[in-house]
């Protein structure tokens, strides 16, 4: 079992029933659980959405869009069943937290579908999370069957007239589910390929029907936020940015893990006192702040509050919340060569910009890593990430693209470093070959 | 499907899969889901499986083998008892994730998507498996094995090879 990581400054919200075996039903109950969907029963869908607005909630899944506006977009009367959908895909790399969100504190999902549903008017609710997952979803199906013998889910829940449904669903193994769209295919029993936008989910998305789509840990905060109040959970965050949020520190630190820390926690602090610093006396060279997407920051740069707009401000993206710092050994080439492998294979191939252009940027890092470069090599490079931008229909184009522009500009030395026709001139090449580079 | 048909899955699967596709608005809902438990059971997804999978939900043959084609998790052929996944993406290689595929694949002497004579262990280098502030990380079937040394992956091999052999 994984847990949350303990620090002074640690804010326990969404981690509030973490380690309190919380997985159990009664025991959730005992700590006010299923009170807050509860409360909502009693407000107007406008009210919900107006609360949700109210505490600065955006989405945790990476864009960071306002959740309650997000609500807001579903039409009020619809010929078609709306739906209510759990992305628990997470799979860019850097992030692991929705995970202990499942492992710990499985029903405050099904709270937040719950509270959603009464928000926008939805009936029935998905769980996705990704297949590797497999006892995770154990935990969230024995929740949700837990839920239904009480009567919080199936006909007339809580006692009430409403309906509702839960069905969770495994993924098997492809990160370009986790693009919301993708995974509608993916749960409409398709291949996980990208629907072109607009009608956006909203106005059409699963089946067809008006659909929500939240990160896991965005709809877990929801009965949080009826919890402690509006107010008060936007207050322990930054202007624009309310609350808290999960944090996955990793990569050369002494305490890597999970932190629940406010939004906008700066980020120099997070690595050198949260994350216990760099080992081994190491200097800093670089973090990827927001999961493997998101352009590097150099150690010059990390002097801003992790929240959606300071992070954006200084060039990057707060993303997913998955803080990657690489220490002073590290390589840049090999770095970026090893991001864009995975945005390489996890490409859905649908569109031209995206397949072609990762793989090229594969085979041209491959080239300066192992090799037998040319000068133009690094300007192609950077040329062909900039032309994927903007240029794909869901955003893996942009995420394997922005994180290479970053490290050819902010590391263009060490790129130069690798035409002296050997490759890598501070890793000699490993005995072994990376299995599939 | 109707009881006089023959399943080539265990009772307990079959049931579970006539109440999948009840579950959805439509059945084809049911197809990722169905296909990963049937693999867990048969070991791969083959031929058989791929077929009654299709006439359960009432699609094409076709249309089942292009959404096995597409998930990475699916495969078409057996893998060892014990299918070790590891992890080289960012988190993990910068604590060790190469190491670790080079020492166990040196350890298994097998390569990447190969498995032992004897069947036993099958190796795969697999992309972020979730585990980046635990790193570096092996998944070993649906297991998670984290904070990983060579020391404690050897442990964790030798482990599922006593497991094995009782």
């Amino acid at each position: 079992m994984a847990y949350l990581t303990t620090h002074p400054d640690v804010v326990p919200v969404i981690s509030f029933r973490f380690g309190k075996g919380a997985a159990d039903i009664d025991r959730y109950l005992e700590l006010d659980g299923y009170k807050d969907v509860q409360k909502c029963f009693q407000m107007e869908p406008d009210a919900i959405i107006n609360e949700v607005k109210a505490s600065g909630l955006r989405g945790r899944g990476g864009a960071g869009f306002p959740t309650g506006l997000k609500w807001s977009f579903v039409p009020k009367e619809s010929a078609k069943p709306k739906y209510i959908l759990v992305n628990g895909d997470e799979s860019e790399p850097g992030t692991c937290k929705d995970r202990l969100i499942f492992e710990h504190d499985p029903h405050s999902v099904i709270e937040g579908v719950l509270i959603a549903g009464l928000a926008v008017g939805a009936r029935m609710g998905f769980i996705y999370l990704r297949g590797e997952y497999r006892f995770l979803i154990e935990i969230m199906e024995k929740a949700v069957a837990d839920a239904y013998q009480r009567g919080f889910l199936g006909k007339g829940i809580f006692g009430t007239k409403h309906d509702f449904e839960i069905v969770v669903q495994t993924g098997a193994g492809a990160y370009e589910v986790g693009e919301e769209s993708a995974l509608m295919e993916s749960l409409e029993g398709k291949r996980g390929v990208p629907r072109i936008r607009p009608p956006f989910p909203a106005v059409a998305g699963l089946y067809g029907g008006p659909t929500v789509i939240n990160n896991a840990e965005t709809l877990a905060t929801v009965p949080h936020i009826f919890r402690i109040g509006a107010k008060e959970y936007a207050a322990l965050g930054t202007e624009r940015n309310g609350g808290t949020r999960l944090y996955c520190l990793s990569g050369h630190l002494e305490k890597p893990g999970v932190y629940e820390l406010p939004m906008g926690y700066n980020l120099r602090k997070m690595i050198y006192e949260v994350g216990g610093g760099i080992p081994n006396g190491k200097k800093l060279k670089a973090v990827v702040p927001g999961g493997s997407s998101t352009p590097v920051l150099l150690p010059e740069e990390i002097d801003i509050g992790m929240d959606f707009d300071q992070v954006a401000k200084a060039g990057s993206m707060l993303g997913s919340g998955g803080v990657v710092v690489l220490d002073e050994t590290v390589c840049m080439v090999e770095f970026a060569l090893r991001t864009i492998k995975f945005y390489q294979h996890e490409s859905c191939g649908w569109c031209i910009p995206c397949r072609e252009g990762t793989d090229w940027l594969k085979k041209s890092l491959t080239r300066l890593h192992m090799g037998g470069a040319v000068d133009k090599d690094i300007d192609q490079i950077k040329y062909l990430a900039e032309n994927m931008l903007g240029r794909t229909f869901c955003p893996l184009g942009d995420a394997a693209a922005m994180p290479t522009v970053g490290f050819v500009q902010k590391f263009r030395k060490e790129f130069e470093d690798h035409l002296n026709g050997k490759g890598c001139p501070y890793h000699p090449a490993p005995d072994y070959e990376l299995a599939t580079v | 499907m109707p009881a006089e048909k023959t399943t080539i899955f265990s009772p307990e699967l079959a049931a579970r899969f006539d109440r999948l596709v009840t579950l959805y608005p439509v059945k084809r809902s049911a197809l990722v889901p169905m296909l990963l438990y049937a693999q867990d059971e048969i070991g791969y997804i083959s031929d058989a499986v791929i077929a009654e999978v299709a006439e359960r939900i009432g699609i094409t043959e076709l249309d089942v083998r292009n959404v096995v084609s597409y998930y990475s998790l699916m495969r078409t052929k057996p893998v060892g008892k014990y299918h070790v996944q590891v992890c080289t993406n960012i988190a993990c290689m910068l604590r060790g994730g190469n190491e670790l595929l080079h020492h166990c694949s040196k350890r298994l002497g097998i390569g990447h998507k190969q498995t032992t004579p004897d069947g036993l262990f099958s190796l795969e280098e697999v992309e972020c498996i979730g585990s980046c502030s635990w790193a570096p990380a092996v998944q070993v079937n649906y297991d998670y094995h984290e904070n990983l040394t060579l020391e404690t992956m050897d442990k964790v091999l030798d482990e599922y090879r006593a497991k094995a052999s009782k």
